[in-house]
This record gives C-alpha cells, structure tokens and sequence, in this order.
C-alpha cells in the first residue's frame, strides 16, 4: 500500500502567544530537543510513507529551517520525498493564502494527482502522540471504509466531537452544549484522516468551491453518503496549541516514566534535527534530580523537576525548578527560577528571581534579558 | 588554496595495546567522548579546514569504521566534487597486496591522489583525539618553502622516548630525527601529522617502494631517509593545542575522563570547531529524583537513577538505582542494574550488567596474561557481556567481548582475563 502523508502545519496557534509570535505553531519547541511536528512526522516515515507534504502557512521560517530538506527522516529522496506546500498569489483569486485546511489540499491538487499512491494520511504538525499507523491502515482496509478518522477520549472542552455508532461516525459537533447524546457514544477527532486519494480529489472538487474550506465540514456533510469510521487511539495525546498552561503541562509531563516510554521508545524513534553538539556536562557544583536535559549543556546550578533543552548554561548557585529551559539560554549565578518558561536564547541575569504557577507560568520571550 | 589538498587519513592499524577494545574493530573506529569515534576528530579538522578531498586507508576489521563513515554524510563530506573515499588494499595488476606500512598505503593509492592533481598531500592518523586547523601548517609549508612539514609538540623529557623526535635548528629546519629512541637527544616529538608537497612525496614513495629492505613506514623510513639522504628540507611545525594519541587503555580512559573536568584541554563545546559525528537519534538524558551526578558527561538517550561520579556515559546507558559509578567510562546502550558498584571501569557497548555487580574490587595485582595492556587497577569489560547478579570482578581484569552469563562463577579475581567459550 503505498500512503501519501500530508502534515497540516500552517496554524497561527493564537493561544500560545509570544511563543508562536516568532514560529509556526508545528515548530513549537518540545521535550529537549524537538519540534512539535517531530511526531507527526515521525510517526508518518515510521509508517514507512516516503512522501510527504507539508502545509505551511503561517510564520514558516524556523519550521523550514528546522526540516530542510528532510534528510533527519530519510525524506531527501531522488522518488517521493519530502514538498513543501505554501500559499501562492492566483490569477482568479485576489487574496493570498489557504482558507483553510480543504482549501490548502485543494489549492495543492497537483500533489494528488501526480505520484502513484492509493491513500492519503492527513495528520496536523500541532500534535504529540506516538502511533503506528500501519494498525490505522489494516482497520481502514478491514473495515471497507471510505474515510477512518483518528479519535480519541471525548472531554467536556472538546471543540472536535464526534458521535458513533458501532465504530460508524454519525455526526460531528463544534462542542456538546446544543444537543443531548448518550456520552459512551461520544469521541474527540484527534485530527487525522486516512482516506483514497481519488475519492480525496473528488470530495474537494465538489466541495472547496461550494465554500467548504476545512476537512471537516467536507468530512461531515458527507457522513451519510460515505463510510465514515473511527479509529480509536487511547494513548498519550496532546493539542499544543490550545493554551500556555497545556503547552508548560506537557512538556513536563515527559518527566513521568510512562510517558517518555510510550513516546520515545515504542513504535520506532522521534527524529529531529541534529546539531552535533557534546553531551551534556553536570559539573562538580551541579545538581539534576527528576530532569531532562539534552546535548550541549553544562549544569554547574540545580535543576529540578524541569526540562533543559540544547546549549543552555546553567550557572553555579542558580535554582532552575518546574520550569522549561529552551536552546541557547544562559541562566547566571544565583538566579532563581520557579514554573517559568524561557524561549530560545533567553538570559537570566545574576541573583534575579522569577516564579509563575502552574496553570500561569512566567514566560521569557525570546532572546529576553531580565 | 586548499582545492589543491589532499588529506589521506592512515585509519588501517589495530592498536593492539587497547587490548579487547580493538579486538573487533580498528583504533579509529573506537567511541570516544560519549558520542564520537576516534576518526571523527581528524575527520572534523579536515572539514573545519576546508579540506574536503579526503582518502581513509583502512585494512583491520574495518567494517565498524565504514558503517561509522558511510557516504560522509554526517561531516558534509557527501560531495559531487571530492567528499571521503575509503581506501581499503586492493588487488592490481602487480605489485598491489595488503599495506605493509604507513608509506607503502599512501604509495598504493597514488592514482587515487594524482586524480586531484594537487599541490599539497596531508598525511594524517585516524588514531588522535585533537582539535586542528590545517591551514595553519600549510601556511608555515609555504611560508618555509619547504618540501615537507611535520607538526611536533614539546613533550616531557621522560616521555620522550616513546615518540618520534625531531632535533631542528633555529628556522624550525630538522636536521636529525630519531625514531622512538632510548637515549633521545630531543623533546620535539611528531604527531603523525605531515605536509607534503605531492610532487616530492610522490618520488620518495616511489623510491621507498623499490628498497626490499625498507618497511614502508613514514616515521620509520620515509623521514629518516629523507633527512640521511639531504634529498629535501623538512621543517618542524610546533603545535600548541590539544593533542592526546589514546593508545593505551590507561591513555584512553585518562583523555575521556578529562572531559568532565570544569575546563578540559579539548574543547567540545567550541561552536566555530565542531566535531562531528553519526550518532543514533535518542531522546535527551533523563536524570531521576534519586539521581546523583557530579562532574559527569551524561549523553543523551541515558537514563540514571543511581550515583555517577567523575564518568562518562555514552547514549542510551541505563543506570539503575542504588548503583554508584565511579571514575569509569560507559559506552552506548549499556544496561547497569540495581546497587552494582562500579569504580575505574571502561565497559564496552551494549553490555549487560545484573545487580549488585562489584567492578574494581580487592587487592591490586598485575594481569597474569597480558600486564603491559591491562594495568592501572583498571576494569575493562567488552561489548556484549553479560554479567549475572551479585559477581565481584578484581582490578587489572579483562572481560572479553560476548562473555556470556555462564562463565561467571561468582568472583574474577585481580589480575584475571575472562574469554567467551568458543574463543
């Protein structure tokens, strides 16, 4: 079965501001070293797709920097490969860009009608999870189904809910306030649809014109014509984009045994970008208890309950606890630091001390002094 | 300028004094420094000068060594024009066997370096660990007008002995060279580091290769000749960085223990000398909240629980809990279980270790079998042991490669080797 991957990665993600001010919200830093569309991507070549394509729209530099030429994941390939799909001007239209997720494949067409692959996998660069979707693939072909969507454990705040019926999606909802359903039959979309290319054309051929730009609602309007299934995941997953909170949450919950586990070490690797730097170096004065801490940093401070990306310098006397410690930041003598976040290049000056709470953490923007 | 260089890596020998660890793979390919190999940090002084014309002369066991190197990917060696080629012996039409020495490898791949047609050949060994900028001795080639240039380092008197030395006049001109001598006259010793103008290189292999009685070695033969014969003027480049040759385990486990100092002599972090490797993709290291580590390098993809003191962990090394490491070097993916002792140890990759294992215990007594190789009161344990709960392992000790768990009977005593059955 030979798959297309498509990595939905234009979103503004507006609920993580000042981190996506800079980035797409796909090249949000995670866990030491990634980005966050690492793990779709991953899962995808782990799946043993040779092409993907990836949408970009929003901000796109530092993700593009970040993939290159997808060489990290045996994506710098003579066949297939690794595309970049941006927004471009057209003759008959006088805005720029993607109206949306439909629209953006729709406006891409090209890359579905060339190749030869049979299906397409659409999977969104805002999520972390670990899967093989080679299982997704069977089930969809076991099932004789049209389209199988990714679903996971519906929640009271889900904006994606989906109802079925005996694995059958029967309909899909903005949120569970204006109906009443039995909520054993409830699921949340966790963004993913595998469907046949061609059937893929034809739906947006028919559909992106009449004005239907998300996959979604091309999904939804065609619940009763088509055979619509869900394909239940139940393990770690997370919308990074949904608030700063959620986004300081997840990245310390790779703390936990179980997680980093699943994550890191079930179903194939994690690729990222290298950099070829040194391990990492605990001095004689360093501490690290419960941390994560990647290539090329020196920890000469403590470190507690937190997680220590690439190149940072940790300085003698510093307390760095619950708290995120992204690329190149340099945290100086003495200085306290307590649920903060710091992006990239970021300095805390000697002495200084800075503390948020859990579900408010204190943010350094990037290349930040304080 | 350094278009017209050729740098030809000698990466064929064995360094049998690293006793087990070169028993499976060449010198250059052993890990180093928590991630690398020993070739990766010639190989990076080649790119981060500018040199991408390079040949690696290879002969012993080198399959780990050209997995490692590939295409030269990974020191953006992968070129259309140029990039890393691997030179293992080949049979020609007459006169090509195995290498029978340094001189006599680059002599066999003449036509590999007249291809480039270039003005310069670099000589240089797969087997140190040092930071480098080759331009600097190209300069001080041509500033000198000289036909060759060997880079030396001024080392302790009593040390002497051990290294080619150089006795040069006031203009850096070598006038006398002494092969490992035992009265030696000089302090100047070479690091196997040589610049060469490729016409005059080239007639003296040609000539080296037709003297039945040579051994076809540079420090031995080409050199001296040269020097004997006053058929060229060699000068003496004098190298002040960081230069370790790791040929012994003492030498090996001394350099990689270096690196956990505050400031180590060889410096990984410089950002505008990188050296560069292939590693596997692992996630970042996890330290657990019963973790102690003090002046550690603790690699990526490692998980600890236990103590680590004075070490250095290669990727993917689990540490269980209650263990204490000590001054010892663990390589990749090596599992250690729970309330082990470890102290003075180089385990090799992916061994398996119990729990409550004891390396470096009792008494200090020379090795029975090989004392020249393993001393020091160190451990050395191979690659893909396996070591059963609660055995005791004594100093000066060698636990071959693929020791399984069977042949433990409770204690290896100082001074004790440990081969797998079928060896």
């Amino acid at each position: 079965m030979k798959v297309l991957g498509l990595v939905l990665a234009g979103g503004r993600g507006a609920n993580l501001r000042p981190f996506t001010d800079i980035r797409a919200s796909a090249a949000l830093p995670i866990f030491g070293k990634y980005r966050a569309i690492d793990f779709t991507l991953s899962n995808m070549v782990n799946a043993g797709i040779s092409k993907v394509g990836i949408i970009t729209q929003y901000s796109p530099r530092s993700l593009m920097d970040h993939i290159g030429s997808g060489k990290e994941w045996d994506l710098d390939r003579k066949q297939g490969g690794l595309f970049f799909l941006q927004p471009f001007f057209r003759l008959s239209s006088e805005t720029i860009g993607y109206k949306g997720t439909a629209d953006a494949i729709f406006q891409n067409m090209t890359i579905l009608k060339r190749g030869n692959e049979d299906f397409v996998l659409i999977g969104s660069g805002d999520h972390i999870y670990k899967m093989d979707f080679q299982r997704l693939f069977r089930a969809h072909i076991n099932n004789g189904a049209d389209i199988t969507v990714l679903t996971i454990p519906f929640s009271k705040s889900s904006k994606e809910v989906i109802s079925c019926n005996a694995g059958r999606v029967t309909g899909w909802y903005k949120d569970t306030k204006s109906f009443d359903i039995n909520e054993e039959e409830l699921r949340e979309s966790a963004g993913v649809y595998f469907i046949n290319k061609f059937l893929l054309r034809e739906l947006l051929f028919s559909c992106v014109p009449e004005g239907k730009d998300n996959l979604v609602e091309v999904i939804s309007a065609n619940l009763s014509s088509l055979k619509v299934m869900e394909y239940r995941f139940e393990g770690f997953w997370r919308n990074l984009t949904a608030d700063v909170a959620i986004y300081f949450k997840t990245n310390l919950d790779i703390l936990n045994h179980k997680i980093r586990e699943e994550l890191f070490y079930k179903h194939g690797k994690i690729y990222t970008k290298l950099k070829d730097l040194p391990p990492p170096k605990v001095t004689t004065t360093g501490r690290v208890t419960n941390a994560l801490v990647s290539d090329g940093s020196i920890i000469s401070g403590s470190v507690i309950n937190s997680v220590v990306f690439k190149n940072v310098r940790i300085l003698a006397g510093a307390v760095i606890e619950n708290s995120i410690i992204m690329e190149d930041c340099v945290i100086e003598e003495g200085a306290r630091l307590e649920n903060v976040i710091m992006d990239k290049n970021s300095r805390i000056r000697s002495g200084r001390k800075l503390s948020g709470s859990p579900e408010n953490p204190a943010v350094v923007e990037k290349s930040g002094v304080i | 300028m350094t278009k017209n260089v050729v740098a030809m890596i000698l990466a064929g020998g064995q360094g049998t004094r690293l006793g087990l660890l070169t028993d499976e793979i060449a010198k250059p390919a052993v890990p180093f420094g928590g991630k690398y190999r020993i070739i990766d940090f010639t190989l990076s002084n080649c790119v981060n000068s500018d040199i991408f014309n390079v040949g690696i002369l290879t002969q012993y066991r080198p399959h780990a060594l050209s997995k490692h190197i590939g295409i030269g990917r990974h020191w953006d060696l992968d070129r259309k024009d140029g990039g890393v080629v691997m030179l293992p012996p080949f049979q020609g039409r007459s006169d090509a066997d195995w290498y029978s020495g340094t001189a006599n490898a680059v002599y066999q791949n003449i036509d590999f370096i007249d291809s480039f047609n270039p003005e310069i050949v670099l000589v240089l060994s797969g087997d140190h660990i040092y930071a480098m900028d080759y331009n600097e001795i190209i300069d001080f080639h041509f500033s000198k007008i000289a036909d060759g240039t060997i880079a030396c380092m001024r080392v302790p008197m009593s040390e002497a002995s051990r290294f080619g030395l150089m006795i040069a006049n006031f203009e850096g001109r070598i006038m006398e060279f002494q092969e490992k001598p035992q009265q030696p006259k000089s302090n100047l010793a070479s690091l196997g580091i040589y610049v060469f103008n490729w016409s005059f290189l080239k007639v003296k292999l040609i000539e080296d290769a037709r003297d039945p009685n040579s051994a076809h070695d540079f420090g031995k033969n080409i050199i001296p000749r040269i020097i004997s014969d006053n058929s060229g003027q060699l000068y003496a480049f004098n190298f002040e960085g960081y230069w370790r040759d790791v040929g012994t385990l003492q030498a090996y486990w001394e350099s990689n223990l270096e690196l956990t100092r505050p400031v180590p002599g060889l410096n990984l972090h410089e950002p505008t000398w990188r050296f560069y490797t292939h590693t596997e993709e692992y996630p970042p290291a996890y330290f657990s909240p019963e973790a102690k580590i003090r002046s550690s390098l603790i690699s990526e993809g490692c998980e600890v629980y236990g103590t680590v003191e004075n070490s250095l962990l290669f990727q993917g090394v689990h540490i269980g809990e209650g263990s204490i490491i000590r001054d010892s070097v663990v390589m990749t993916n090596c599992i250690i279980g729970e309330h082990c002792t470890i102290e003075k140890a180089i385990i090799s990759e992916r061994t398996i270790i119990g729990n409550s294992v004891q390396l470096g215990f009792g008494e200090e007594k020379p090795n029975k079998v090989s004392p020249e190789i393993y001393n020091g009161g160190l451990v050395i344990v191979g690659s893909d042991v396996k070591i059963p709960d609660n055995v005791l392992v004594g100093k000066n000790t060698a636990i071959w490669n693929h020791v399984g768990e069977k042949q433990f009977e409770g204690e290896v005593p100082s001074g004790e080797i440990l081969y797998p059955e079928e060896r």
